[in-house]
């Protein structure tokens, strides 16, 4: 068994404010151990980016941590001092690209200052008067190293060492994720969070930058990843295993080739026969499915099962107790994964 | 078949400065047509100009050379008002394309504004009610709310009714879709193909994602650099590309019962 890298025990994460309170992660368990990519995937509003967030310890002004256990290589982020949280862990361990990061790179400064910024606040290092007055010498080596070994890492990642002395508005959307990426993989983070990275991109630079995120994993720089993406499709290209989530819950959790061929929950059976997929060999005009209905407003969830009132196999179970997540008791054709749906477990 | 909408050599080039001027060219002698009935789609990349190519066909810029000509006669020599009936867009983010301010009914309710003498409101209702229907939206459910009360796709197939309301014979769709969650978009598309079917209305669908397009399109246009590299009955181009860029595109899409090489 390998080790688990992540592991999620049943986490809460709600946004309070004065909406009332969204249930935006509800009791969810899941790992990614090391060495594997491991996606997750579900409509917007689901609460995958949420799980993103909590998993980092970045947390925006309206969410909060409730309950549950989040350890990162073996340490819960919600228990430790936060010191040693930002300067130890961030990045060094574990490593969380937000949605549209790639936006958020400093536009009025270079590339290079930008990485300078980043490496002060994560090694804690505030350089400090008396360093300055023993000799700027000093630190401008210290500075230079820091360059170099971040030029070398961006040439890891396939773009031109001059890119450091760019501007944020002269670089393309495709090399600024990647430069992004790059920033977050500096100190070789164990593991690597990346929310939704190819959602703003074409397919071509989709492509580059999904194989860059894959040469990094083959070079050892990060051992495994979380895959967040609303793209079913984009996943099955690059996970291992897949998490679906539906409504701030894990609804089902098994290997991709699992998941896109033999999907057992209901929503994620759903989700698959409504994808648009591309195919050279054949035209295929209608036979895609919407779902009916709307996702749940989480404000109020549904009781029971989150999916109930969507489900075309709803039972009278299914309204009022919620399912667990576990091993369908019923014998599927090679599906190890586990579901959280009545259907499965008479 | 008769042609609803021509477009003729369209070349969009703009300039930027006085002295040194410098030239951008968006779309490059682009030349397609729709026919009644049709989904035609442009795809390409970003910056390849498809939505310049659809606003000229809006008239929201005049195209430096060539001519759009819809139903017979230029673009450009039609009434406004007219013109707009008898076209109409569907955009992107239907969340921007409503006043918050106002119930969405007013969307609908204003479009006949473009009749000189439209129907009264009595009518008017009417006709809203019944067109609703048509396109698989329950009236109650939506009319009298507010925009921020309703979910994305509900406010895109709600805008879509738009066109109906009034008969128009064109629907310019740009990335009508890219906002929308799959399980959402599938119901758009076979929106869009039901009435395609059913109301014989002609769609120019603009779209990034290759997928969508093999699913709706009878014609597709691939575009690069603001040219059409490649163009021709659906199946023909996304079963048998034969342009290298087009082979290249279609590659770099993630498929479901594929996997890329690392």
């Amino acid at each position: 068994m390998a080790e688990h890298l992540l592991e999620i025990e049943d986490l809460k994460g709600y946004y309070r404010g004065i909406f009332g309170v969204v249930r935006a992660v509800d009791d969810v368990s899941f790992t990614v151990d090391s060495g594997e990519v491991v996606g997750l995937v579900g409509e917007s509003g689901c609460g995958k980016s949420t799980l993103a967030q909590l998993c980092s310890g970045s947390l925006t002004p309206l969410l909060h941590y409730e309950s549950g256990k989040l350890l990162v290589g073996g340490s819960d982020i919600y228990k430790i001092d936060p010191e040693v949280l930002r300067t130890e862990i961030k990045c060094k361990l574990m490593s969380y690209i937000p949605q549209a990061s790639m936006d958020s790179l400093n536009p009025v400064k270079r590339i290079r200052d930008f990485i300078m910024d980043v490496v002060t606040e994560r090694t804690g290092k505030k350089t400090s008067t008396m360093d300055v007055l023993r000799g700027r010498n000093r630190k401008k080596t210290a500075k230079q190293e820091v360059l170099k070994m971040a030029g070398d890492h961006l040439e890891r990642l396939g773009l031109d060492r001059s890119v450091l002395d760019r501007y944020p508005h002269e670089l393309s959307g495709g090399m600024k994720q990647r430069v992004v990426i790059g920033i977050s993989t500096l100190w070789n983070p164990k593991l690597l969070i990346i929310d939704e990275p190819t959602s703003a991109l074409d397919v071509t630079t989709q492509r580059l930058v999904i194989k860059t995120l894959m040469n990094l994993k083959k070079e050892g720089v990060i051992e495994s990843m979380l895959f967040i993406s609303h793209d079913i499709t984009v996943l099955g290209e690059l996970c291992d295993r897949c998490g679906v989530m539906y409504g701030g819950k894990i609804v089902e959790v098994g290997s991709m080739n699992g998941i896109l061929e033999n999907p057992l929950h209901p929503y994620t059976q759903a989700l698959i026969s409504s994808v648009v997929s591309y195919n050279p060999r054949r035209m295929g005009k209608g036979g895609l499915k919407s779902i009916p209905g709307t996702p749940p407003d989480l404000r109020h969830p549904p009781h029971g099962c989150r999916f109930h009132p969507r489900c075309p196999f709803v039972m009278d179970i299914c309204k009022t107790t919620e399912p667990p997540l576990r091993a369908p008791s019923l014998k599927t054709a090679e599906n190890s994964g586990v579901v959280a749906c009545w259907l499965w477990y008479r | 078949m008769d042609k609803i909408l021509q477009c003729e050599n369209l070349t969009k080039i703009y300039t930027s400065g006085l002295i040194r001027t410098t030239c951008c060219i968006a779309v490059k002698n682009v030349t397609f047509d729709v026919e009644k009935g049709e989904i035609v789609t442009l795809a390409g990349e970003s910056g390849s100009g498809k939505t310049t190519v659809a606003k000229m066909i809006l008239r929201l810029i005049k195209p430096t050379s060539g001519n759009v000509i819809f139903d017979g006669e230029n673009a450009f020599s039609y009434n406004r008002r007219e013109y707009y009936r008898r076209i109409q867009a569907i955009v992107q983010d239907p969340y921007s394309a409503y006043n918050p301010f106002y119930k969405v009914d007013r969307v609908l309710e204003e479009v006949f504004n473009l009749y000189k003498n439209g129907p009264s409101r009595a009518e008017r209702k009417e006709i809203i009610h019944s067109t609703l229907k048509r396109i698989g939206i329950n009236p109650e459910e939506i009319l009298g709310r507010y925009p921020h009360q309703l979910s994305g796709g509900q406010l895109q197939r709600f805008l879509i009714a738009r066109p109906l309301l009034i008969n128009s014979e064109l629907m310019v769709a740009d990335e009508a879709t890219s906002m929308l969650d799959a399980s959402t978009r599938a119901g758009i598309l076979n929106l869009l193909l039901y009435l395609k079917e059913k109301e014989k209305i002609s769609v120019l669908f603009i779209t990034h994602d290759i997928a969508q397009a093999q699913y709706i399109s009878d014609r597709v246009l691939i575009m690069q650099h603001g040219e059409v590299v490649e163009q021709g009955p659906a199946d023909e181009v996304f079963l048998h590309p034969s342009q290298p860029y087009t082979k290249e595109l279609f590659d770099s899409v993630p498929q479901l019962n594929k996997k890329w090489e690392f």
